[in-house]
């Protein structure tokens, strides 16, 4: 076991994955002899040589397409989008392509690709690297949307997409990358995709998180353990597919629930997973299920972050709502 | 006769030039400075460009011609109008600063006022935006150009491409500049193109490709007041790509010695053209020591009183936050 951040978690990933399938290739804009503009694929081609780990020219939809053909001859492309805003550069190669590969192929091609990508807000980045655009890729069926909220899920959902026979979106935030350090081991494990984890037990009402979110609603949950609230906290990991079994288990025992998600409010993970909920548990629900989400306005400007940005202080204010419902 | 002569500018036109790509410089410094105090977020550069972004501008009929200009362009967004104080209002992100109160990224410059349409972060996106400006100018029969720039590594967009391609085909009034500063991030020109010059590029769309040292005010100059006039006879667009070097890590948070030497950067920073151009300046008579001296004493002032103003201004009030998402 090492300590490791989130990003050297990922790194970690990368490499053990480069040594132990030959198939596996990582490139992108800067990831080779600079390391990634991060850090993410640092020291990577100097261990795997420029075959196995390439930067390419500065042409997102580019990278897209030629993942898509590597991974039709066998390969499983690892490709990096600088920064998740700029993905609208290859939304057709995402969506229009490699998520559909498998299905008009009549299931005889496949496209085995994990874009990583870093996004997120709270580190002043504003005009689109701080976006939060995983609501769009979830709508896409046929990708697999990845949120790690920790260094040690990092590496394991890292190395499960790698693995994985479809395309995956593993979206890294930025603000995790280095606040925190987790222990996590040097072999290669899994964490399975699609499965959601109950970071933080309790009966009193349910918190619904992923990626930065995760961090603040265990922080809500422990102010609202000194008001003798007892908050379970759900970290979904995986946004799409959602982990509806765990959801619904949870929503069962409380009662009450609260989602948050960093994103916008229209259209998004929470909008539904609240979706979901009423139409398996409405009956053991107690009180409406609440969002709690970043206003619809696109990303904020540096002075208005922290107020644009969800919190904790947000997360116990709805919850407070639906215990006095 | 003098070289700028020869090619229709006057003493005045280039000690002016001079003057704001010297600017450029001392502002960007300046900003390198308050980004590693900590007062300004983040930077990226305009340093070894300044010369051809400030006689390019010159080049271009100020206050008509249309620009869409990419984040180091400090010189062209000088020389077109902007103050070193809009400049400053920009970095610290304030409510006042013209170019997007404060919503913006460093260096994504915008003025309606100056005809300058505000950029995107995603590179290259402005080279069809600046098309269809052409267009638009050519549909009001207008005699306005459009002219856009962007860095080297840009042109491997799509965008690059589809923009260049429609502008060829309908013969618009653009110019498109790339100012190849031989990286785009950590990633060699080698490592991007496998062509020549970029401007050979040009032959595939049907259009005029020109490469010119960037360093050479009068080289920019003319190539680009001759793009210009074929845009404005209607014989079309051009791609011009000036040659210089990027003096600086990309941004604030790059670290270039990890992907090339300092002994590089070195070569490159004794041919910087704002060197040869104050040595043909002063060869020419056009500047003394002591003008020198004026010169700049009165541009630090102005930065000064600049940063001071904007570091004292208000930042945008978060309550605005809604403000520009509709109407
Ligand atoms: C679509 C897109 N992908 C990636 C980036 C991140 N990025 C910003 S500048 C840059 C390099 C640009 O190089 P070049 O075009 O040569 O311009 P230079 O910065 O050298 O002036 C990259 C990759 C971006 N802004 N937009
Ligand atoms: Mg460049």
């Amino acid at each position: 076991m090492a300590q490791m951040t989130m990003i050297q978690a990922i790194t970690d990933a990368l490499r053990v994955e480069l040594k132990n399938d030959e198939n596996v290739l990582v490139f992108g804009e800067d990831v080779g002899q600079n390391g990634g503009v991060f850090r993410a694929t640092e020291g990577l081609q100097a261990e795997f040589g420029e075959d196995r780990v390439f930067d390419t020219p500065l042409a997102e939809s580019g990278i897209g397409g030629l993942a898509i053909g590597l991974a039709t001859q066998g390969f499983r492309p690892v490709p990096e989008i600088q920064f998740f805003g700029f993905v609208y550069e290859v939304m057709d190669s995402i969506s229009g392509q490699m998520a559909r590969m498998r299905y008009r192929s009549g299931n005889t091609m496949n496209a085995p690709i994990t874009i990583r990508s870093p996004f997120g807000g709270g580190v002043h980045t504003p005009e689109m690297h701080a976006d939060s655009l995983e609501g769009l890729m979830a709508q896409q069926p046929g990708l697999k949307v990845v949120i790690p909220s920790n260094p040690y899920d990092a590496k394991g959902l890292l190395i499960s997409s790698i693995r994985d026979n479809d395309p995956v979106i593993f979206l890294e935030h930025m603000k995790l990358y280095r606040s925190f350090r987790d222990e996590v081991p040097e072999e290669a494990y899994e964490v399975e995709l699609g499965k959601a984890k109950v970071t933080r037990e309790g009966t009193d009402v349910t918190l619904i998180a992923y990626g930065a979110m995760v961090q603040a609603s265990v922080k809500a949950a422990e102010e609202l353990e000194k008001n003798g609230v007892s908050a379970e906290v759900i970290d979904l990991r995986t946004v799409a597919p959602l982990d509806i079994d765990t959801i619904v288990e949870s929503v069962k025992k409380t009662g009450r629930v609260v989602v948050v998600q960093e994103a916008q409010r229209v259209a998004g993970i929470a909008a539904q997973i609240v979706a979901e909920i009423q139409e398996r548990a409405i009956l053991h629900l107690e009180a409406p299920v609440l969002r709690v989400t970043a206003p619809d306005t696109v990303y904020a400007f540096t002075q208005a972050e922290e107020v644009w940005l969800p919190n904790h202080n947000d997360i116990v204010e709805k919850v407070n709502d639906v215990i006095n419902y | 006769m003098t070289k700028h002569k020869e090619i229709g500018l006057s003493d005045q036109a280039v000690v002016d030039m001079y003057r704001i790509a010297l600017t450029a410089r001392r502002l960007d410094e300046r900003m390198w400075l308050l980004n590693r105090a900590g007062k300004i977020p983040f930077l990226v550069s305009c340093q070894g460009q300044e010369v051809q972004q400030v006689a390019a501008a010159f080049a271009l009929e100020r206050g008509k011609d249309y620009t869409a200009p990419y984040y180091r362009d400090v010189g062209v967004v000088l020389a077109l109008g902007m103050s070193v104080q809009d400049l400053m209002l920009q970095a610290y992100a304030k409510a006042e600063d013209p170019n997007s109160g404060g919503r913006q990224m460093p260096g994504h410059f915008g003025s309606k006022k100056l005809k300058m349409l505000s950029g995107s972060s995603p590179v290259t996106t402005q080279v069809p935006h600046a098309v269809g400006i052409g267009l638009a100018c050519k549909m009001r029969g207008e005699d306005a150009i459009s002219f856009v720039t962007l860095g080297e590594g840009s042109t491997n967009q799509g965008d690059f491409h589809e923009g260049a391609n429609f502008a060829a085909v309908h013969k618009l009034p653009v110019i498109i500049m790339v100012e190849n500063n031989q990286y785009a991030i950590s990633i060699s020109l080698k490592q991007q193109v496998a062509c020549e010059k970029i401007s050979d590029r040009a032959v595939g769309y049907g259009m005029v490709g020109e490469t010119v040292d960037g360093n050479d005010p009068f080289a920019v100059y003319q190539a680009i007041k001759t793009a210009s006039q074929r845009a404005r006879n209607g014989e079309g667009p051009s791609l011009v790509e000036a040659i210089s070097y990027r003096l600086t890590p990309h941004s604030s948070d790059d670290d270039d010695l990890t992907y090339r030497t300092a002994e590089e950067v070195r070569e490159a920073k004794a041919k910087d053209g704002l060197l040869s151009f104050k040595k043909y300046l002063k060869e020419n008579n056009l500047l003394s020591d002591k003008k020198e001296e004026e010169l700049e004493a009165a541009i630090k002032k102005e930065i000064d009183l600049a940063n001071e103003y904007a570091e004292a201004a208000p930042s945008p009030d978060p309550d605005t936050l809604y403000q520009g998402v509709y109407q």
